[in-house]
């Protein structure tokens, strides 16, 4: 497996656990009693599975294993290929830290990190997409 | 990659695309709003990403990978598959639009068509979730 398959499947776990772990904060919100906001956090709740874990788990074994490009570019770009990691990741991260931001702070800080978040996951979606189409082929 | 498999997953890769420009408008006017209107591409957004993108790529991939038949059609009845492609992306399509005109009549219909294509696909490929069929060369 390449190595940036393996950064992929590897952080999809981390954000798969971490969104499990947010799951079990919002079922004990009402529970404990704890500060309402938190069931604000839900969107982030749902980006960690389907986009840090699902989406992210399809890009790593879609790199790993999907038909060949040429003998000379196998896997594509493989810059691009870490680009789009590295965007993911990143806008995900800001993500993570904006939405709180957002509920218990709000300024222009958390916008910002929320509005820079979208441009690169966006960014990332369509930097994986440039990557994949010509791998996607009939033999 | 059949060529039924190579239009699924490229089409997946569109709604993925779209769906992920749609979540990146919406998440950018969380942040900056900028139009208080963007909040009803939010189903948009969920359909295209859940029905165009993810379910489209498992049927596009097992449709690939899961056992072929030794004999031909090797692909089984394809036709099904075919049908189902063509009913989840306008599914996908109708119900997305549906849900941003506040159509309670179109949803109805792309959820329909997306059951439909669901259920085609599954009829097609049930028979493929066996075990590998090996056809051993005739002895000299």
């Amino acid at each position: 497996m390449p190595p940036l398959a393996r950064y992929h499947i590897k952080a999809g776990l981390v954000h798969f656990a971490a969104a499990l772990l947010l799951g079990v904060l919002l079922a004990a919100q009402p529970v404990f009693a704890l500060p309402p906001q938190i069931a604000a956090l839900r969107p982030v709740f749902l980006h960690l599975l389907m986009v840090g874990w699902v989406t992210q788990l399809i890009m790593g074994v879609a790199y790993w294993m999907f038909p060949k490009e040429s003998k000379e570019r196998p896997r594509g770009s493989v810059r691009l290929g870490w680009a789009v990691f590295l965007l993911l990741n990143g806008g995900l991260a800001l993500r993570v830290i904006g939405e709180p931001l957002l509920i218990f702070q709000p300024g222009p800080a958390a916008g910002g990190a929320l509005a820079l978040s979208a441009v690169l996951q966006t960014a990332a979606g369509w930097g994986f997409i440039a990557n994949t189409w010509h791998r996607v082929k009939e033999r | 990659m059949p060529r039924l498999s190579v239009w699924m997953v490229r089409t997946a890769l569109l709604h993925l695309g779209v769906g992920f420009t749609v979540g990146g408008l919406l998440l950018f006017n969380k942040g900056a709003p900028f139009d208080s209107a963007a909040w009803a591409l939010l189903q948009v957004h969920v359909d295209l990403l859940i029905f165009g993108w993810i379910m489209q790529l498992a049927m596009g991939v097992a449709y690939w990978i899961l056992p072929r038949f030794a004999q031909p059609p090797k692909y089984g009845r394809t036709w099904l598959a075919a049908l189902a492609f063509g009913l989840i992306n306008a599914g996908a399509l109708i119900s997305a639009g549906g849900q941003w005109v506040g159509s309670a009549g179109w949803t109805l219909v792309g959820r329909a068509a997306i059951f439909l294509a669901g259920v085609c696909f599954a009829v097609h490929i049930f028979p493929r979730v066996k075990p590998m069929e090996f056809v051993t060369p005739p002895e000299r």
